[in-house]
């Protein structure tokens, strides 16, 4: 249904301080469902969703999505591990994105006000959004991500130090947005999430994509040995 | 100490029977340095966002210049404004010299690098927390110092009110580009500075008093317009 998609990775990689913290990569991403990135510690999750999204540096290689690349940023979002609240209340932040791309306020407020509703914040709107309990905040920079209908959201493990219930919360809406169209991709350390959420999975090792699989073969039966002792739970470095 | 006494009694009834000529200077000292604040923030606030926001190849060099300019001598800072503004100067054709404008402008200059400096310190902390967001929101340039500065608008006010506090208090620059003259650029710091040398501790310490309560109205106020310390965290 998009047209950023198929993304084409082809060698691409990032470093910092002369240290590579991802790639060289090679990779192909339609534009459907949930792909979730597992993989170790320092592995390079985070650094490959930065990557993709145009937030690292890409030192070599090249990343190509079918439409033009300023095309393609307009139509993402990031969600990041520790949520970015903007010192406002819960209603700027939300209309935030859209003020920013040039939406009248009062569109801008009703859409706002159904998203708030729609992640559970509706009685929060004057709130400001530093004092969120971090399961509220993590809500509303989801949905201050899904507001502007990007075609692609980022989520770098978004529920990382969240309890069982703002788990659940999160994985819903997630869901409801993957029903709507929106392609995601998330990186996450909690193997049941992943199993949950996935349709297809690239497991990270070392910086290198190890294996880029559909769900469902992936967690029978992995193709390589590590991504295999990585999911009986062993520790590999 | 029967001179601060004095002093004190003084002041308390020239306030008491709102003498003109008190009033009157009072008011110049307000007008002057409540219009160096406005024209310098206007130029130190988003000075400072841009340092803060922009990679540019000189920025260390600025901050570092900023820094040290906070510390720039008024009556040096006057001179030059005397010599820029004087007849035989380039802007002499304005005929400034000794008017009030000039000494907003020898304000001005004094107070930028002191308000841009303690700006950029809170922008720049600021903009760290804000970096990965506002990048990913592929957000313009003008965009991001637009949100920095209203954020961060507290902590600018902190900013500028330091910078209200080294022009309202200032003597040196506006007595050479001013000229303390009765009834045209005659504020309370020249003042004082006159009557402490005709040797009228009384009326000086007078007014000095009152400097210093119109220097904590003025905060007052301006902290109770913007609601600081009242609402959230910031």
């Amino acid at each position: 249904m998009s047209d950023m998609f198929p993304l084409s990775v082809k060698g691409a990689k990032t470093s910092r301080r002369g240290k590579v913290l991802v790639g060289p990569v090679d990779l192909e991403l339609d534009g459907q469902g949930t792909c979730v990135v597992i993989g170790p510690n320092g592995a390079g999750k985070t650094s490959l969703l930065r990557l993709l999204h145009g937030a690292a540096r890409l030192n070599s290689g090249q990343i190509n999505w079918a439409c033009s690349t300023e095309a393609a940023h307009h139509d993402q979002t990031f969600v990041f591990q520790r949520p970015v609240m903007l010192r406002r209340s819960v209603e700027d932040n939300l209309i935030y994105p859209l003020r920013m791309r040039g939406m009248a306020r009062k569109q801008a407020k009703a859409l706002a006000a159904d998203w708030a509703e729609r992640v559970g914040l509706q009685d929060m709107l004057r709130r400001p959004a530093p004092v969120l309990s971090g399961g509220e905040q993590q809500k509303l920079a989801l949905a201050r991500a899904l507001i502007v209908a990007p075609k692609l959201v980022f989520l770098d493990e978004p529920c990382a130090s969240l309890d069982g219930r703002a788990m659940r919360e999160i994985e819903e809406i997630l869901q409801e947005a993957r029903a709507g169209g929106t392609r995601l991709i998330l990186s996450t350390h909690d193997m049941g999430q992943a199993k949950r959420l996935a349709d297809t999975v690239v497991f990270m090792f070392q910086g290198q994509v190890h294996e880029h699989s559909p769900a469902e073969p992936f967690f029978a039966q992995p193709e390589t040995s590590r991504a295999a002792a990585f999911l009986r739970g062993d520790i590999v470095e | 100490m029967t001179d601060l006494w004095d002093g004190l009694s003084r002041a308390f009834w020239l306030v008491a029977t709102l003498d003109a000529e008190l009033s009157e200077i009072a008011l110049r000292s307000l007008q002057v340095s409540l219009g160096a604040l406005l024209v310098g923030s206007a130029i130190a606030l988003p000075l400072a966002a841009l340092l803060a926001v922009r990679r540019f190849r000189a920025r260390r060099a600025v901050i570092a210049v900023l820094n040290a300019l906070m510390g720039l001598p008024p009556v040096v800072v006057g001179l030059v404004v005397y010599v820029l503004l004087s007849r035989s100067g380039p802007f002499g054709v304005l005929g400034l010299l000794f008017t009030p404008t000039a000494m907003v402008i020898a304000q001005v200059i004094i107070i930028v690098p002191l308000i841009a400096s303690i700006a950029h310190q809170s922008l720049r902390d600021l903009w760290a927390e804000y970096h990965d967001l506002l990048i990913s929101m592929n957000v313009t340039q003008t965009q991001k110092i637009a949100t920095l500065l209203w954020d961060a608008r507290r902590a600018l006010l902190t900013a500028s009110l330091a910078g209200f506090g080294r022009a309202i208090g200032e003597v040196g620059a506006i007595m050479i580009v001013g000229g303390n003259i009765d009834h045209a650029t005659r504020v309370l710091t020249t003042a004082i500075a006159l009557e402490t040398g005709k040797g009228d501790f009384a009326l000086a310490l007078a007014l000095g008093f009152i400097l210093i309560a119109l220097a904590i109205f003025v905060n007052l106020t301006i902290h109770w317009l913007g609601r600081t310390e009242r609402e959230g965290r910031w």
